[in-house]
């Protein structure tokens, strides 16, 4: 089952490299992960993605409490959740194909933010569905390069 | 405002911790502490390899309960703490490890003796630093000390660079902790514990199983009261040995794969374990599906991450030890107030038959040397007031099986690790801390090779440890296992009797008696004990000898093996 952890850490160096050690130590396997500083510069959010039992993955939450920097750790629940990714797809695209890629961005609400003469980059943000499906329609075209963030969540009302 | 080096600073704080001694070996970037050091009141005890500082300073954690302290130089020197390190994080010993580092501006660049010491020591401390600023160390070296011996206690390494080391800071200059991620719960939950009384109450086969938490947190006197006012019997780990006297009657000494036979015999029967301070580990529970299948269990643990890891339990609590026993006895106390003790005398009836029945055994009517009868003598000459120190294999678990330990922090071993080596440097270690006490290393021929240069830091330091060797000429408890479960195929396992221990002695200026047989055991065990220096008893065992009971790995606890 995939689980979406958000953990809030100290923003020091070498913090990361404990929360990733952490989690390829006890055999788990991170699908994504982003990190970035919150409103207060001296703490950071991680947002990880873990494809994990139920039971194995309460037991890494607890292993991962004990990192010193670590200051709280959620595990969200994506009923109840705002999640996105931000992707940069970078597409094969010449006179005879741009139009046709227009459409699918268009339809996407995708943007255009770079064109070259043989290429297209374009931004998508979103849930994993709508990106998967972007890419699915442009792979005729030809993907040169595909870039994620990792995905981000933050759960939904007042509660923090 | 006068001025001092970060060196200096670092010996301030360390003094401010109340640090009286440092197990260490200098190197080019830990010459400025050194150099500090060399006028400082703090004794600093040169060893012979870093590792052995590691497992020094780890003795003298468990043999005194406050934090050790090592040092080492940058690469080699560090890298050769790990297993230190390692060895006293698999055991939650509180330890601060003092390393050198090169100069921060060429830190990445793969310098002379440059090792990324946090990063490599990341899974196997509770916390590391490494100081880029040295109005930071101050703070720093307050944290380490507060997170090595806090909560779930274990090792904290602080990585000093050469600069930060050489760098001028205010004298005066004070610095607050700051860690707004650590705060470790101590009070259990006062609903658990009151459900955790009640069931208590009710059961009618209850059993308390201790383990080191409960001596790290100086448990063990709760212990002893709620254990007596309750009348229920104990079992410990390997590391909770000495929570309690393991002369009374209530108790049934050690469990697991070379437990009495007794003790995992009631594992089996239980319908409650009271678990305070232990992990459940594999040693411990044999095949883990058929552990304690009548049991139901209330778990007492500072580290939420060991409750429910291997075990299903049904009351958790979070805290400390201590803490946790002292809540429970009260409590206890009042519910037997109000409604009378619970009768259990069948109970007890049936452990004392166990007892009885399935009693600590080996061939005592052999000719030839045993080291269950030598170890039995050493606990009758040191009327059972000794700190014994291991090595790890056969001689380890003799030392547990045929020592009765009546006090916490007086038996000193390598649990979770099993590291071959520790014996030695621990038990300078614990001597430094208790120099009113006997201190003996049980040692095996082999273990004692990894560490034998040892012998000159105890020697010179004049730390006057008695070495007592149980020398089969074999890694024994590996050819134990061969001779049990690889059709006596012993490969390289034979390490003959080539080593004239005596010799090795008399090399280090150590006193050296050598035993062949039962007859002589007692003169030598006196007379080592007698003579004021470091003395190394040679005893040469019956080599054939195997550590009986065993539980084959895998197996449950209650299927053991007798030779
Ligand atoms: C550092 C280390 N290496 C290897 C082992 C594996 N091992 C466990 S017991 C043992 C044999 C120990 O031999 P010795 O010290 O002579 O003790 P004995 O079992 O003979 O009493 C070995 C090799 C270990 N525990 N630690
Ligand atoms: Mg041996």
């Amino acid at each position: 089952m995939k689980h979406i952890i958000s953990v809030l850490v100290e923003n020091k160096s070498g913090v990361l490299a404990k929360v990733a050690g952490l989690f390829s130590r006890r055999g788990f396997n991170i699908d994504s992960l982003a990190v970035g500083t919150t409103d207060d510069m001296n703490i950071s959010r991680i947002t990880l993605v873990v494809n994990a039992e139920n039971h194995s993955i309460e037991q890494v939450t607890k292993q991962l409490y004990k990192l010193i920097n670590i200051i709280k750790i959620q595990e969200l629940d994506p009923g109840n959740i705002v999640e996105r990714e931000l992707v940069l797809i970078k597409v094969s695209a010449d006179s005879r194909t741009r139009p046709e890629i227009l459409e699918i961005v268009n339809i996407f609400r995708a943007n255009i933010v770079d064109v070259a003469k043989k290429s297209l980059m374009i931004e998508i943000t979103g849930n994993n569905r709508k990106v998967d499906a972007l890419e699915e329609l442009l792979k005729p075209f030809g993907i040169l390069e595909l870039v994620r963030t990792g995905k981000i969540a933050c759960t939904r009302g007042s509660k923090y | 405002m006068s001025k001092i080096s970060g060196a200096q600073m670092l010996i301030k704080s360390l003094k401010e911790e109340g640090v009286e001694v440092i197990f260490g070996y200098p190197g080019g970037v830990v010459i400025p502490i050194y150099d500090v050091l060399f006028d400082s009141d703090i004794r600093h005890i040169l060893v012979r390899h870093e590792q052995c500082a590691a497992h020094a300073a780890d003795g003298y954690s468990r043999a005194t309960g406050k934090t050790g302290v090592c040092m080492a130089t940058s690469g080699p020197g560090a890298t050769n703490l790990i297993t230190g390190i390692a060895n006293a994080y698999m055991d939650s010993i509180p330890i601060v490890a003092i390393t050198g580092q090169v100069a921060t501006p060429v830190i990445g660049t793969d310098a002379f003796q440059e090792a990324d010491i946090t990063g490599i020591t990341a899974p196997v401390t509770k916390h590391n630093y490494l100081v880029k600023d040295v109005e930071d160390l101050p703070r720093i070296i307050k944290e380490a000390f507060y997170i090595a011996s806090t909560g779930r206690p274990g090792p904290v390494l602080v990585d000093i660079p050469a600069d930060v080391s050489r760098a001028m800071i205010d004298s005066n200059f004070k610095a607050e902790m700051n860690l707004p991620g650590y705060k470790p719960t101590t009070r259990g939950n006062l609903r658990q514990v009151k459900q955790a009384v009640k069931l208590i109450y009710d059961s009618k086969k209850p059993v308390i199983f201790a383990g080191g938490g409960v001596i790290s947190s100086e448990g063990s006197d709760v212990l002893r009261e709620f254990t007596d006012f309750a009348g229920i019997p104990v079992i410990t780990s390997l590391l909770g040995k000495g929570v309690y006297p393991e002369t009374e009657e209530l108790s049934l000494g050690m469990a697991g794969m070379h437990g009495t036979r007794y003790a995992n015999i009631t594992f089996m029967e239980t319908d409650l374990i009271i678990a305070v301070g232990t992990r459940f580990d594999d040693r411990v529970t044999g095949k883990l599906s058929e552990f304690a299948v009548n049991a139901r269990i209330i778990h007492i643990d500072i580290d939420p991450a060991e409750i429910g890891k291997n075990m299903e339990t049904l009351i958790p609590i979070v805290g400390d030890a201590k803490t946790v026993l002292t809540d429970l006895l009260s409590n206890y106390r009042e519910i037997t107030d109000k409604k009378g003790k619970p009768d259990r005398s069948e109970w007890l009836k049936w452990i004392k038959r166990m007892k009885k029945e399935f009693p600590q055994r080996y061939d005592r009517a052999s000719k030839k040397l045993k080291p269950a009868y030598i170890i039995e003598r050493i606990y009758d000459i040191t009327g059972g007031d000794a700190i014994i120190c291991t090595e790890v294999g056969q001689n380890q678990m003799w030392a547990a099986q045929f020592y009765k330990f009546t006090r916490p922090r007086t038996f000193i071993s390598s649990g979770g690790l099993g590291t071959m080596g520790f014996g030695l440097p621990a038990a300078i270690g614990a001597r430094l801390g208790k120099p009113d006490k006997t201190v003996i290393d049980i040692a095996g021929d082999g273990s004692i090779q990894m560490v034998s240069h040892e012998l000159a830091t105890a020697v010179s330091n004049k730390i006057p440890v008695k070495i007592m060797l149980l020398n089969n000429g074999y890694l024994g408890m590996v050819r134990q296992w061969q001779e049990l479960f690889y059709k006596k195929r012993y490969s390289a396992t034979c390490i003959d009797n080539c080593v004239d221990f005596l010799k090795l002695a008399d090399a280090y200026g150590c006193s050296g008696i050598r035993v062949k047989n039962a007859g002589e055991v007692d003169d030598a065990i006196k007379k080592a004990l007698s003579i004021d220096n470091v003395v190394l008893v040679d005893f040469l065992i019956d080599p054939d000898e195997n550590v009986f009971p065993m539980v084959a790995p895998g197996s449950p606890i209650n299927k053991m093996l007798e030779g």
